[in-house]
């Protein structure tokens, strides 16, 4: 009874780590531009998105998060000359292991969004929220200690 | 071979060389190993073992030795060379302070595998064509080589020494192995399998670091898991996350540095197969970024401090069972 409960009751947690020079101003942009993605969508700004460490990912999910979505600067435009070419091959290769480790592939993602592409962000975050909910709940790297609903 | 390399090491003491050894020696039992520093060629003849069961990598310890005064010398088997090589990659290592010793090694035997195997009371080793002879309290037992030996061994990926002063015995080749048999037959399973499959095996993990603090690649000055403040300090998993969070925490920090020396899996008390989450990195820089192995040579840059501006893949690239 408590589970059917809890499911009809129940809204994704989104986790976004923006990087500050490219999505996290289209985020802004969206935001000025009056263009609607979903609440659910918490975002945490980082400096780069080469800054998130794998256990900022882990640490999300161990709290309740139910999909983590990384945004930076398109290849070619990172503020910093080269730190989203290290979050590609790290998130390809943290991505892959949490694959081979049994942990839903779709719940993590790594978008390209610029200052400029207001309407982007909102497509990708309607997008990555519709995917997280069909999924629901994300229990296998849930810390139920950590549970505060 | 133990008496050859004893009198090698010897004769770099008497010959001012070195002024210390780094082996093996035997605790209580004669398959106890402990890596040993040897200061004294009295003690080199009472206590220096070389044997089947000496599967210990050196490597690491040359870290804090290297930093004494006076040259050490150190016996490498082949893998151990790539873990040499890959510590002087990172500077890890003051390289006119060692004198390297390339041994061969022809596969290596645990005690456990054979205390599993029901023999138990084990006087003495030794090879007799493909078996393992064992001269127990209760009798000989026999048991296959292949069967005996580590699974590192088993797979083994080289019996080329990368790097040495000088070679006891001869020059061994790159071999091809299958290593990634494994991690195939996992990727093959379907995501609920293999969660299950990895629940049952990390379940186990008891944290007491062991695969850590024997790894040559974890060689932080401070750990990320000693910091009270990281929350996964020193915690007995209790649930999920904390099973899967140090073990894939663990493996990323080594990811593109392992040279697959096996020693974290050698180590684990609980036998987890450690291997298998190191082997998936590698497999997947191979496939991705091009053949790279850890510790080939000197001065290789890690795939993962390395980039193209246009030919990396996609983070979408990995799909539901792994990279397409």
């Amino acid at each position: 009874m408590q589970m059917t409960n809890d499911n009809e009751t129940w809204e994704p947690k989104i986790i976004a780590f923006c990087c500050n020079w490219c999505s996290y101003s289209g985020a802004d942009l969206a935001g000025t531009n009056r263009l609607n993605y979903p609440a659910n969508v918490k975002i945490i700004r980082v400096p780069c998105s080469c800054r998130i460490n794998p256990m900022f990912i882990l640490r999300a999910f161990q709290r309740g998060a139910d999909g983590v979505i990384i945004c930076g600067c398109h290849p070619g435009d990172c503020h910093y000359m080269t730190g989203n070419y290290h979050t590609r091959r790290r998130m390809t290769l943290l991505f892959s292991m949490l694959d081979y480790l049994g942990i839903e592939k779709e719940r993590t993602r790594v978008e390209w969004v610029s200052a400029a592409e207001g309407q982007r962000f909102v497509d990708v975050m309607n997008d990555f929220v519709g995917q997280i909910t069909k999924l629901g709940r994300c229990r296998r790297l849930e810390d139920l200690r950590c549970r505060t609903n | 071979m133990q008496d050859e390399l004893k009198k090698r090491a010897c004769e770099l003491l008497a010959d001012g060389t070195v002024n210390r050894v780094l082996g093996w020696s035997a605790g209580d039992f004669f398959y106890d190993i402990t890596p040993t520093v040897f200061e004294s060629a009295e003690d080199i003849n009472k206590n220096f073992v070389y044997n089947d069961f000496c599967g210990a990598n050196l490597s690491k310890y040359l870290i804090a030795e290297s930093q004494k005064e006076g040259k050490i010398a150190v016996f490498l088997k082949p893998c151990d060379t790539y873990s040499f090589n890959q510590l002087m990659t990172e500077h890890r290592l003051k390289r006119e302070n060692i004198y390297a010793v390339g041994i061969p090694c022809d596969g290596k035997v645990s005690a456990e595998t054979l205390h599993d195997a029901g023999i138990h009371g084990i006087l003495a080793v030794k090879k007799d064509g493909d078996d393992l002879v064992c001269d127990t309290v209760y009798g000989e037992k026999r048991m296959a080589f292949d069967v005996a030996q580590d699974e590192r061994c088993r797979s083994c990926k080289s019996r080329k020494h990368v790097v040495y002063d000088e070679l006891i015995g001869e020059e061994g080749e790159v071999l091809d192995s299958h290593r990634f048999d494994e991690v195939e037959k996992l990727e093959a399973m379907t995501p609920e399998e293999r969660f299950n499959f990895w629940q049952g095996e990390l379940s186990r993990c008891i944290r007491c670091n062991a695969c850590r603090n024997v790894c040559p690649a974890c060689n932080c000055e401070l750990c990320v898991f000693d910091n009270p403040k990281s929350g996964v300090f020193s915690k007995a998993a209790s649930n999920d996350f904390e099973d899967a969070n140090f073990h894939i925490i663990r493996a990323f920090h080594v990811a593109g540095r392992c040279t697959d020396c096996g020693e974290c899996s050698r180590v684990c008390p609980e036998h987890i197969p450690l291997h298998l989450l190191n082997r998936k990195f590698i497999k997947d820089i191979d496939t991705l970024y091009g053949d790279y192995q850890a510790g080939e040579k000197e001065g290789q840059m890690s795939p993962l401090s390395a980039f193209t501006e246009d030919r990396d893949a996609e983070p979408s690239i990995v799909q539901k069972g792994g990279i397409r």
